[in-house]
């Protein structure tokens, strides 16, 4: 079938949300482990920076951008008229 | 139940598994009762056995059933919050519940690139995979493949590196039962793996997908609360506060302080230290001269006299073990084996570098457990051993320094990386995203999985140092006239977990004489908090519910591989829905035979292996995937290439550089160990996708169709949804 403007807007809109967050989800993972030696020299609450986040603070972040993106999502599905019918 | 719906359906189940929670819960209490009236540590290791394996069949015969989605797909009605509990049970093997905290325990920060990788794949899950194949809805993940890439090349590529990452993986798993049930209950690992696999089979066999779904939301609750239990439990009688996550930033710092004192000759601690290094170093030295003398005598082909030496020794040693007052059978075993494994000066050569190895290790100071990328130590140990170094030796030494911990960070991020690109490759794990009711419902449910991951990954590294506070605290600098009963029973029980003994006779226990095994951490958790042994008991049981529910998905992926995209898809598509289910359990139980048979034999290289599955995955799935849906002009011809390029290279790579393939070091790039060959692996596929693409004419108009309709939850008129 043909897609409207409007499919298309949401998909853009889509691929954009997931560029972000695949960003944010980079750099809590791969630039602070790159300057993990460094930012170890931060302490917060007994913890070193790089160490915190290899152990939480990263997975925190994580469960985050995947409830982020879940909310979004279906959110956005309701108002680009793309959501399941049958549910609620 | 098929007529409720879904709402009625969620609650039903809620209460169902509440119920069952509290009678768990119960079990544990009764047990604990018992045990303080004098049931024995033996009785409780059966009964713990045994209840948890009749309750998986029991929830497996409830569970049967003759109806194909039902079997493949468990109906595709599973809730979003109980799809994530089964899903963290079907990621979370033996090796997360009971070694992850261990291998935290030797490695520190250097370790953690299991916990980041293995959570972070999730977000690849949600953002690129999940929601898409979901709205796909067929039946396995080379399904996806086929249909998308059309023909059935890429399906039987799909099924290829299915099998390839999913057998290696399971055989790992039984592996696992094989040693916990021995452990539980005394009987052998032989036999062990038998009854694991029996524990496995009354739960997928029967019902499928269905069945295992819910025996995995069952096995999780169980593992959960036996890996919380006891971290809780230590945390409070450590630290006095209940939440070990927050806790332990205090105990680090601790650990930090105590590392710096033990590295300290100059303190009593650190004295003493010294002392039991020197000794280490003395046997390196003196391996390291052997090591030589057997290279030199294999070189002119006269090593065997050294052979023969060596066996008399142990032969000697063997029959002193006989003639003691009271034999130890299991030494006395493992000397046996000890001895008829010896056939050679490679097998010769083999132990005595590993001796080296270790006394090498033991020889050095304490790794500080927060620091990532420690290098060698060159510049150290250079103005400890000459304090008027030139500049030159220095900055020689820096630069060594500088490059060990470069290269160690490289390792890192390219083994999180495949560890993430791989976990959002393994069908198992996609599979589940199937059994959703609805698009959305698998984007929340991914949310859910890795919630329910996250618990426990955040508690091991807690974990981690709380046991290690305790040795660095309580057992360092005790008496060997009194040790603490949980490293006597351990030493005794098993050495390869803990050994101890007094090397520089002084009395007091010294780090360096201690030796860990990582699994020691979590299994000797309840006895270090001081918990009753039904504790324990429990700890076991939900390593063995961890084994269990990742071998379940793993077995079923491959057999449906077989029944449905082997003799289906391709050899029979005619068949009717009763026979496609016997193929399917057919094959289902020649699987696992063949899976336990090969755990049976204890292969060497197993958990390399799992590791390589990560990265062989990733090469052969992730780019198929992933450009599948977000790119519309990726065609059959790309996706044959980037298929084979991938998983190509990534076994091209392992087989010139792991030693078990005989490969060498030597031929590693940018020196990348084996085990992260994915990423060498993913670009390769990525590329091989495009390049094999461009070259071919673009996709026919059905497939871009069928992209759309995976990108949208619903398109109006679109006439696979109604079909669907």
């Amino acid at each position: 079938m043909q897609l409207s403007e409007k499919h298309h807007e949401y998909w853009r809109k889509n691929l954009r949300l997931t560029a972000v967050l695949l960003a944010i989800w980079f750099t809590v993972t791969f630039v602070v482990i790159y300057f993990a030696p460094q930012l170890n020299d931060i302490v917060i609450m007994g913890f070193p920076f790089a160490f915190y986040m290899g152990a939480q603070g990263a997975l925190i972040v994580y469960v985050l951008i995947i409830w982020f993106y879940a909310h979004t999502m279906n959110k956005m599905d309701k108002a680009y008229g793309v959501h399941e019918g049958d549910e609620e | 139940m098929s007529t409720l719906t879904q709402s009625q359906f969620f609650r039903q189940l809620k209460k169902y598994y509440t119920f069952y929670t509290g009678g768990f819960l119960a079990f544990i209490i009764v047990l604990a009762i018992l045990e303080q009236m004098g049931l024995s540590a033996k009785w409780i290791g059966y009964i713990f056995l045994a209840a948890t394996i009749s309750l998986y069949a029991g929830i497996g015969i409830m569970s049967k059933t003759a109806d194909v989605s039902e079997y493949y797909v468990a109906g595709r009605r599973v809730p979003a919050i109980f799809n994530g509990m089964a899903t963290g049970a079907d990621w979370m093997s033996a090796a997360s519940f009971i070694g992850m905290a261990g291998t935290l325990y030797l490695t520190g920060y250097d370790g953690l690139a299991f916990i980041m990788g293995w959570t972070g794949g999730y977000v690849l899950v949600a953002l690129f995979l999940a929601p898409y194949l979901r709205k796909f809805g067929q039946f396995t993940i080379p399904d996806f493949l086929g249909s998308r890439y059309g023909g059935n090349l890429p399906r039987i590529l799909g099924v290829l590196a299915a099998i390839i990452c999913s057998f290696v993986y399971v055989v790992a798993q039984i592996y696992g039962v094989g040693i916990i049930t021995a452990r539980l209950t005394g009987i052998e690992f032989q036999y062990g793996v038998f009854v694991g696999l029996a524990g496995i089979l009354v739960c997928s066999f029967l019902g499928g997908m269905r069945a295992v779904t819910w025996t995995q939301v069952a096995q999780y609750i169980i593992l959960i609360i036996a890996y919380m239990v006891p971290v809780v439990w230590l945390s409070v009688t450590h630290t006095g506060n209940p939440l070990p996550q927050i806790a332990y930033g205090q105990v680090l710092q601790e650990v930090t302080a105590k590392e710096k004192e033990l590295n300290d000759p100059a303190t009593t601690l650190g004295a003493a230290e010294a002392s039991v290094r020197a000794i280490h170093k003395e046997k390196q030295l003196a391996t390291e001269a052997k090591i030589k003398a057997l290279e030199d005598a294999m070189a002119t082909g006269h090593a065997d006299p050294i052979v023969d030496e060596a066996r008399t020794k142990l032969k000697s040693e063997l029959a002193e073990l006989n003639a003691a007052a009271e034999p130890d059978a299991a030494r006395i075993t493992a000397k046996e084996h000890e001895i008829t494994e010896l056939t050679g000066p490679d097998v010769l050569l083999a132990k005595l570098k590993k001796a080296a190895d270790g006394a090498k290790k033991a020889s050095g100071p304490v790794p500080a457990h927060a620091t990532p990328f420690s290098g060698k130590g060159a510049e150290k140990k250079l103005l400890k051993d000459n304090p008027n170094a030139t500049e030159a030796e220095i900055a020689a030494a820096r630069a060594e320094d500088r490059k060990t911990s470069d290269d160690k960070r490289r390792n890192f991020i390219a083994l999180v990386l495949c560890l993430m690109v791989g976990t959002a490759s393994l069908p198992h794990i996609l599979m589940r995203y199937y059994t959703t009711p609805s698009v959305r419902e698998a984007r929340k449910s991914v949310f859910w999985s890795l919630f329910f991951i996250f618990l426990l990954y955040f508690t091991a590294p807690a974990l981690a140092v709380l046991v290690k506070s305790e040795v660095y605290t309580n057992l360092v600098g005790s008496s060997f006239a009194s040790l603490p009963a949980w490293v006597a029973n351990w030493a005794a029980v098993d050495p390869t977990l803990m050994k101890i003994a007094d090397l520089n006779k002084d009395g007091l226990v010294q780090l360096a004489e201690i030796t860990i095994g990582g699994d020691l951490i979590v299994l000797a958790t309840p006895e270090i908090s001081g918990l009753p042994y039904v504790v324990s008991g429990m700890v076991a049981a939900g390593g063995l519910a961890a084994a269990l529910s990742t071998a379940d998905g793993l077995l079923l992926t491959i057999a449906n591989a077989l029944s449905h995209d082997v003799y289906y898809k391709m050899i029979d598509p005619k068949a009717s829905t009763v026979r496609r289910l016997t193929i399917a359990k057919s094959l289902l139980l020649v699987v696992a035979l063949l899976a336990a048979y090969t755990a049976s034999l204890k292969p060497g290289d197993i958990m390399f292996l799992v590791g390589a599955a990560f990265s062989l995955a990733a090469s052969a799935f992730f780019p198929a995937l992933v450009l599948g849906v977000f790119w519309k002009r990726a065609n059959y011809l790309g996706a044959v290439v980037g298929m084979l390029a991938g998983l190509g290279m990534c076994m091209y790579y392992m087989y010139t550089t792991y030693e078990f393939f005989g490969g060498v070091a030597a031929n590693e790039w940018f020196a990348i160990k084996p085990i992260a060959a994915g990423v060498f692996g993913m670009p390769a596929g990525f590329l091989g996708i495009i390049i094999g693409s461009l070259l071919s004419p673009a996709p026919s108009r059905e497939i871009q169709e069928l992209v759309d309709h995976v990108r949208y939850p619903n398109l109006e008129r679109d006439t696979r949804t109604q079909a669907a």
